[in-house]
């Protein structure tokens, strides 16, 4: 569906994406993880037929995306970070006209658009004004736009950033229903809950290069294990015990605000803690998720 | 989804021999946009557009125009003033519809709205948008156009049949003054800097022979009025309204081509520059 080899993208002196390489196929759910900044943002553009590439290779479709735009975007839906409605329209007629820019006709659009309302759970806002819906509503209304002319490639630029978690939560049942159905969905993303909710296959991207690669299981198998200790002993004294884990797990991370113990028995490991007579202000075993292995990739926190 | 609905027609996109990458062929759907949306929040601007000019006929060619008479014309002809001014507020009035749809509206949505964020994400290319704008700033300019026509056939001041070509003229104007002011429009980042364009476009108004003949001016200014571009629209639309039309006209209708294309080609390249860097 999309191949990508050496995709390069410079401005000026500055890299934002520096020869990444990577495949997405029919039908897979596939993610761009990383910090703000990354080059997740510049990647999906280019993948989207709006962005020119340096250099390298790209194919969207079977098409290069520097030649074929118009064809390529007939094919995409595209939710932008940063909501785009048209403010001037109502909410039925942001769809409507969307896809009249896609050259499809009124016949087909409306009952489309009252079906994509259903979808997104705004039928009874069909005729709001776009400045009177909710943040999470905006971004459910230009899903339900994205959707409009069938795409084949979804492409989803932080889709949930900036939400409340019930509207997340929503947001990420929608997508889940697109996925069942077959869409291809290409997502950024710097929750890593998303991620494991959403992708199948991710990469991790810092600097505009690719850390990593595989499903989020796969790479929390590969980089980190399969617990965390979470130990608080106050922001002094954290660095000093931190030397006296050391061998009482795999790998020790001293974050500023916490010590990360990994260790496949979180609970053996906090029982060790106990008998060292090291005495944490909470503590806390979980499952390894993306977060620690983005950490370990990179030695940063993904979000800052 | 569970669908009711046919199988949906693909989206297709007639690859159109000039400009592939940067054309859908479908500057319609960006007419149609902009027609829904002035009907639904613009209209009173749309409508106050039009008196403009009927009021400064009112005034100054019915008012004034009972002091001064007649005028005379390059040629040795008089005409009377009121039929003098009339052609010139019906270049000017193409001239503000199509700037005011070019460069503000323009300038909030590129700035604002985003709407072209949004527009250059479906298949249609920068220059569907710019012609889409364009040709919708040329509508407005022909619907205050033949508005005026109307009240200058009314108060009797098309004096010959050839008046009724004014109104290509007028989108032959319109149209120039549009794609360049959208081309400009997108250098501008502030509202200071949209300031700039009433402070050519009031003098432009005011001294252009809208309102008495060039020759009243030394040399040196005729020169520099005859290198703008509405004088060219006043000349040609009072040839025709006032019937004194000669061959010479066709340089206007040439400069304004040559600005349509100029206009074009920048506020294509302007807009791929923004949007699809």
């Amino acid at each position: 569906m999309i191949s990508a080899t050496n995709l390069t993208k410079k401005y000026k002196d500055f890299a934002a994406v520096d020869g990444i390489s990577f495949e997405i196929a029919p039908g897979e759910s596939f993610g761009f993880l990383g910090p703000n900044g990354a080059g997740k943002s510049t990647t999906m553009r280019m993948i989207g037929a709006v962005s020119t590439r340096t250099s390298g290779d790209l194919s969207v479709i079977g098409l290069d995306p520097n030649e074929y735009g118009p064809e390529i975007r007939s094919q995409l839906g595209v939710v932008p970070q940063e909501d785009n409605l048209d403010s001037e329209l109502r909410v039925r007629d942001n769809l409507i006209v969307y896809g009249r820019y896609f050259g499809l006709p009124h016949s087909y659009l409306g009952p489309k658009a009252d079906e994509l309302l259903a979808f997104a759970q705004l039928t009874e806002k069909a005729k709001s004004r776009i400045d009177d819906l909710s943040g999470g509503m905006k971004r459910r209304l230009t899903i339900a736009r994205a959707l409009i002319n069938n795409p084949r490639i979804m492409m989803l630029d932080e889709p949930t950033t900036g939400l409340d978690p019930q509207a997340r939560h929503i947001l990420w049942d929608r997508l889940f229903r697109l996925k069942e159905q077959g869409t291809t969905l290409v997502l950024t993303t710097h929750y890593m809950d998303e991620a494991e909710q959403l992708c199948d296959r991710l990469v991790v991207i810092d600097k505009g290069a690719i850390m990593a690669e595989g499903s989020p299981s796969a790479l929390i198998r590969q980089y980190s294990t399969r617990e965390v200790l979470e130990l608080r002993f106050g922001s002094n004294r954290n660095a000093d015990v931190a030397t006296q884990l050391e061998g009482l797990a795999e790998r020790i991370e001293v974050l500023p605000d916490r010590i990360l113990a990994y260790s496949d028995n979180g609970d053996a490991a906090m029982q060790r803690v106990i008998e060292l007579g090291l005495n944490p202000l909470t503590s806390l075993v979980r499952r390894s998720s993306l977060e620690d292995v983005f950490l370990r990739l990179t030695g940063r926190s993904l979000i800052e | 989804m569970t669908s009711t609905i046919d199988a949906p027609p693909t989206p297709h996109v007639n690859r159109p021999f000039l400009l592939p990458s940067l054309y859908a062929g479908n500057a319609r759907s960006v007419m149609e946009r902009g027609i829904l949306s002035t009907a639904k929040t613009n209209w009173l601007i749309v409508v106050s557009g039009f008196f403009e000019p009927v009021f400064y006929l009112l005034a100054m060619g019915i008012g004034l125009g009972s002091y001064i008479g007649a005028i005379q014309v390059p040629g040795g002809h008089t005409v009377p003033y009121a039929a003098y001014i009339a052609p010139a507020l019906l270049a000017v009035a193409a001239m503000n519809g199509a700037v005011f749809d070019s460069t503000w509206n323009v300038f909030f949505k590129m700035n604002f709205g985003k709407l072209y964020d949004g527009m250059l994400a479906t298949p249609l290319g920068p220059f569907d948008v710019a012609l889409g704008e364009i040709l919708l700033a040329l509508a407005r300019g022909f619907v205050y156009a033949c508005g005026f026509m109307i009240v200058m056939q009314v108060l009797g001041l098309n004096l010959s049949w050839t008046a009724i070509l004014a109104l290509p003229s007028v989108l032959l104007i319109a149209f120039a003054f549009a794609s360049f002011g959208m081309g400009i429009t997108s250098y501008m980042k502030t509202f200071q800097h949209m300031d700039w364009i009433n402070f050519i476009m009031l003098p432009m108004f005011l001294l252009s022979a809208t309102f008495y003949p060039l020759t009243v001016y030394p040399e040196w200014m005729q020169v520099a009025i005859q290198a703008m571009p509405l004088w060219h629209g006043v000349e040609l639309v009072r040839g025709f309204t006032t019937g004194l039309v000669t061959s010479a006209m066709l340089w206007h209708v040439l400069y304004f081509v040559v600005m349509i294309l100029v206009g074009m080609t920048l506020t294509t390249r302007r807009l791929k520059s923004l949007f699809l860097d």
